[in-house]
């Protein structure tokens, strides 16, 4: 999903820092706000940063033949709701920019929107949806991970497709030549990024259980004995 | 074992088998020139092939010259997540373990031989 340095035109580069900045400035003062207000969080916030840091860092064969790797971004997104991970998928984005070269600064808008910002959202909307649902909590942080996943490498599609139309099929037809590129390879990758999510959070369900409580992701009522 | 190991490792091995198999299946497909290629610079040559015109118009400050020191330098972003992460759950554990520890008292999984009975 990292769109590589110089490869978005300039009015696109422009374009997309400005539909992000918003978010990122929104995200950053919700963390802030998060780490002053309940400092008791603050180990949980700098764990679903670090579950971003690490996944986006790890690339993984695909059935395509293709490698590509997770996000890791739906996780922080259930747990402390999407603002919060366009700051952090910002940090992650120029760590990656300036030391890795991969992604860029130029680009940095446009893979901010589709990381930090389109996937951790559609996650989230995930998560929510499983729940009114009533489905098992553990459905909906799969479901949240691996959509968060996916949704990212659409948008990346996407947002290729606008910059490059297809001389021929145009907008459309080159948008599908990018999720040709990019989506079927992401498809297990999204899966064990969603099975990983569940593992983590049944994890922090046992260390986490009163933060996770008063952030609402787990409900108070339950008890110790119930959720295991 | 408990219910709760046993999902673990289901779960653990249902990633170990996505990746194994795509190991395998991507092994057959994948382009012989290039093995496994990363899908970002994959959607770079195709940008290349469609639009042979297009000039980046902006080159990185800093590149890793070559694969090994490339791979090194994510190796060091796994390790900086890896290492906060495994702080950040370790120190949870310590908290909710001293949390519990002094509602319920000692746990039975405590190292100190308690003189509880065991339930």
């Amino acid at each position: 999903m990292h769109i590589a340095e110089g490869f978005l035109p300039v009015a696109h580069c422009v374009a997309w820092y400005a539909v992000s900045a918003p978010f990122v400035i929104h995200g950053a003062r919700k963390v802030i706000e998060q780490a002053k207000e309940h400092p008791e969080s603050r180990l949980l916030l700098a764990a679903a940063g670090a579950f971003t840091f690490v996944l986006s860092s790890i690339k993984l064969p695909s059935v395509t033949g293709s490698s590509s790797h997770p996000n890791g971004t739906g996780l922080g997104a259930v747990l402390f709701r999407p603002p919060v991970m366009a700051f952090l998928s910002t940090i992650v984005l120029i760590f990656q920019a300036l030391l890795l070269a991969h992604g860029g600064i130029t680009t940095l808008g446009a893979n901010v929107f589709s990381m930090g910002i389109a996937g951790p959202w559609i996650g989230y909307w995930c998560w929510v949806g499983s729940n009114k649902l009533g489905w098992h909590r553990n459905v909906g942080v799969f479901l949240a991970l691996a959509f968060a996943d996916l949704s990212t490498y659409l948008v990346t599609s996407v947002q290729l497709g606008l910059a490059f139309p297809d001389p021929v099929s145009g907008i459309a037809g080159s948008v599908a030549k990018f999720m040709g590129v990019f989506v079927i390879s992401q498809v297990p990758l999204a899966i064990a990024e969603g099975i990983l999510g569940v593992l983590v959070f049944r994890l922090l369900t046992d260390v986490a259980r009163p933060e996770l409580e008063r952030l609402g992701v787990i409900k108070p009522s339950m008890s110790e004995a119930v959720a295991r | 074992m408990s219910r709760k190991t046993w999902t673990t490792i289901a779960l653990v091995a249902a990633m170990m088998l996505i990746f194994g198999v795509s190991f395998v299946v991507g092994g057959i497909r994948t382009n012989p020139d290039e093995r496994f290629a990363g899908t970002d610079s994959v959607a770079t040559s195709t940008i290349q092939e469609s639009n042979p015109d297009y000039e980046p118009w902006f080159q990185p400050f800093f590149q890793p010259e070559s694969g090994e020191v490339e791979s090194g330098l994510f190796a060091l972003q796994a390790a900086i997540g890896g290492t906060v992460l495994g702080f950040a759950i370790g120190a949870l554990w310590g908290r909710r373990r001293g949390e519990l520890k002094a509602v319920n008292g000692p746990t039975p999984d405590d190292a100190t031989p308690s003189p509880e009975p065991a339930s």
